[in-house]
């Protein structure tokens, strides 16, 4: 009878499995033959070797890196606080999640579209900055490093603001006041009970935003100098593959983005666990 | 605990908007009382608590400990410097804290050693039988195991206050009466000021010194357990407290006689005899006069159990009734049955019921004669605030 069931309940799962076979288990696993292939066809480790002795290749690492955990860790460190800020709804907080949201609705393309007239040197940004005396001439936002920062942060801190903003309403209001009670000050409440019980959710906003971050690739085009300073890796994957016709060495490069996204998917795991097990000994900051 | 001889409330008020959820609340706590705010939901009763933690800031009113002024609507003590503790009805503990962690967490604040803290939390823990279970966390604990580790992180900063607010109403019956008495017996031994919130009779019954009993905001009656269960000040609290038999009706005779006042009662249920035992002097006794001297409406209120059944025939105060619902209730049995007024249709047909708890169950259909004792029988003019 509850082996009956059982099978029953497994074969729900069927569609999932298949789903994620084929999308993902059946790409990646193909991936990482290639990357392992040679063009003679056989096995080599000679395209991540050859990455890895090119240091125009590995510079895209520290250059991704570069954009792509400043920008999490601002998008993330901003939501925090306005998550907290409206946990328990404010005036005008359709507006503000309306606001938030369009960017991600739009696509990369179209922000970094508007983006560029926007915040160009003839933008209206500049036209006000100059208007109210604020600079004497036009500050450069497009084509450079914070062109490609402002457009990824834009795209990445609403989604950590609606997940941020869904953990700490969940949290129990009558904890907060316990805790005032106890004789903890708004500010003592926040380290010691809100910002514990925040973790798990600030490390999977982390983990999302940065993902999303470190394959940057249109922003970076758009509105970075993808031949210099913004080359970024995922440009590098696209290179090999669609310039040099290279499928092996793109494989290759797209494996080790993915090495470097688990290492600090786990990083921020570990850095949760630490948290909220020994949670009473919260550091302040 | 700590040293103060008295706690006021001085028409203390919290309006949301046109709304006002307390209303002109007035209250004197003796160091050591343990006071029950009692009321239906609704009544005001967990916004007078926590208007007095200071959680909720109030519209008007004064909040005194002795000399020291707390919260007069304008400048307000912050709740985490009054030094009150409050005990949720949900619990409230801190999920990613150990038990003993949270019994730590306002002593850690205090920046007390950690020798002291130490010996404090074993205190307490053990004060509320949690002994061995300073490692675990919340989840891994029962209802009734939480809400003694939210005592016991409530008692061990010794509050100058502590306020609970329904903290039993979340366990289950057999559990609900055990912590009971565990709260009454910390009590007894630790003599802290008490402010306790509930919607059940029984509790408030059981554990206080004093009752405050709430309704729409306002309070209805303050007084001691006895006085709240057998002398209620108007038909809303005695409802509350479990009485029944709500008639309708005019006082058709009334005759003083010394510190007895004689009614004689002209009700939807029939003719009744009431004695009441009011003192010349008491406004009770003047408002029933004044009713009857001008002819406006009363009420009764009879406790079930004040009703007995009686060999049929025709008395004084006897009603004949008809059987609709019985209840066993182990020891008794609750019977609602409805009235075979005198020329009225068939038996049951009439809209007044007679509620009364009997040794001798009956069936339900059958017809019995019920006897009212004349001086268990309440009498209330009906006021603006009783319709």
């Amino acid at each position: 009878m509850s082996g009956a069931r059982g099978s029953g309940t497994a074969l729900l799962l069927f569609p999932a499995i298949l789903f994620v076979a084929l999308l993902f288990v059946y790409p990646f696993g193909y991936g990482l033959f290639t990357s392992l292939t040679g063009a003679d066809g056989g096995f080599t480790l000679g395209n991540y070797a050859r990455f890895f002795s090119t240091p125009r290749e590995v510079r895209t690492i520290w250059t991704t890196l570069g954009i792509a955990l400043p920008v999490t860790l601002l998008a993330v460190g901003l939501a925090v606080p306005l998550a907290y800020h409206m946990r328990r709804g404010i005036a005008g907080e359709r507006i503000i999640s309306f606001f938030l949201i369009v960017p991600v609705t739009l696509g990369t393309v179209l922000v970094s579209e508007g983006m560029l007239s926007f915040m160009g040197p003839n933008g209206w940004l500049n036209q006000l900055l100059m208007a109210l005396g604020l600079v004497s001439k036009p500050v450069q936002f497009t084509h450079n490093y914070a062109g490609v920062a402002i457009s990824v942060g834009l795209q990445g801190f609403p989604y950590a603001f609606l997940m941020l903003l869904g953990y700490v309403s969940g949290i129990d209001p009558d904890l907060e006041k316990a805790s005032q009670m106890l004789g903890a000050t708004k500010w003592q409440t926040f380290w010691k009970i809100l910002f514990p019980l925040m973790v798990p959710g600030i490390a999977i906003a982390f983990c999302l935003n940065f993902v999303m971050a470190f394959s940057v690739y249109p922003s970076a085009v758009l509105l970075g100098q993808p031949s210099g300073p913004q080359r970024v890796i995922a440009l590098a994957a696209y290179q090999m593959a669609f310039e040099k016709f290279n499928f092996n060495a793109a494989s290759a490069i797209a494996m080790i983005m993915a090495a470097i996204e688990l290492l600090v998917i786990a990083a921020v795991l570990a850095w949760r666990n630490g948290m909220y097990r020994g949670a009473s000994i919260v550091g302040k900051g | 605990m700590k040293d103060f001889r008295r706690i006021s409330v001085r028409h203390l008020t919290k309006s949301y908007g046109d709304k006002t959820a307390v209303d002109d609340f007035s209250l004197e706590l003796g160091e050591g009382e343990f006071v029950t705010f009692l009321g239906p939901s609704g009544c005001g009763k967990s916004t007078a608590l926590n208007c007095i933690t200071g959680l909720v800031p109030i519209s008007s009113g004064e909040l005194w400990i002795d000399g020291e002024l707390l919260d007069d609507g304008k400048r307000s003590v912050p709740p985490e410097r009054r030094e009150f503790g409050m005990v949720f009805q949900n619990y409230a503990l801190f999920p990613h804290l150990t038990v003993k962690e949270n019994v730590a967490f306002g002593l850690k604040l205090r920046k007390l050693s950690r020798a002291e803290v130490d010996r404090r939390v074993a205190d307490a823990v053990r004060l509320v039988h949690l002994d061995g279970y300073e490692r675990k966390f919340p989840s891994q604990m029962s209802g009734g195991e939480q809400q003694r580790v939210a005592i016991a992180r409530c008692i061990v900063l010794e509050p100058r206050l502590l306020l609970l607010d329904e903290p039993l109403s979340n366990l289950d019956a057999k559990l609900r009466i055990e912590l009971r008495y565990e709260l009454k017996a910390l009590h007894e031994r630790l003599k802290v000021t008490t402010i306790y919130v509930t919607h059940d009779q029984t509790e408030a019954l059981a554990l206080s010194d004093r009752i405050v009993v709430l309704r729409l905001g306002r309070i209805q009656q303050i007084g001691t357990p006895e006085a709240i269960y057998s002398d209620p000040a108007n038909p809303f609290v005695a409802d509350f407290v479990g009485f029944k038999n709500a008639w309708r009706g005019e006082i058709a005779a009334l005759a003083e006689a010394g510190e007895r006042l004689r009614l004689e009662l002209e009700t939807r249920a029939g003719r009744l005899e009431a004695e009441l035992a009011y003192p010349a002097g008491d406004p009770r006794r003047a408002g029933l006069v004044e009713a009857f001297e001008r002819g406006s409406p009363v009420v009764t209120a009879v406790r079930p159990e004040d009703i007995s059944l009686v060999p049929s025939g025709a008395g004084r105060n006897s009603l004949r009734c008809t059987a609709r619902l019985v209840e066993y209730q182990g020891h008794s049995c609750q019977v609602s049955a409805g009235l075979e007024a005198e020329g009225a249709g068939a038996p049951g047909d009439s809209p007044e019921r007679v509620d009364l708890r009997t040794a001798a169950c009956v069936a339900a259909g059958e017809s019995f004669t019920a006897r009212v004792e004349p001086g268990k029988v309440l009498v209330f003019p009906l006021g603006e605030a009783a319709r």
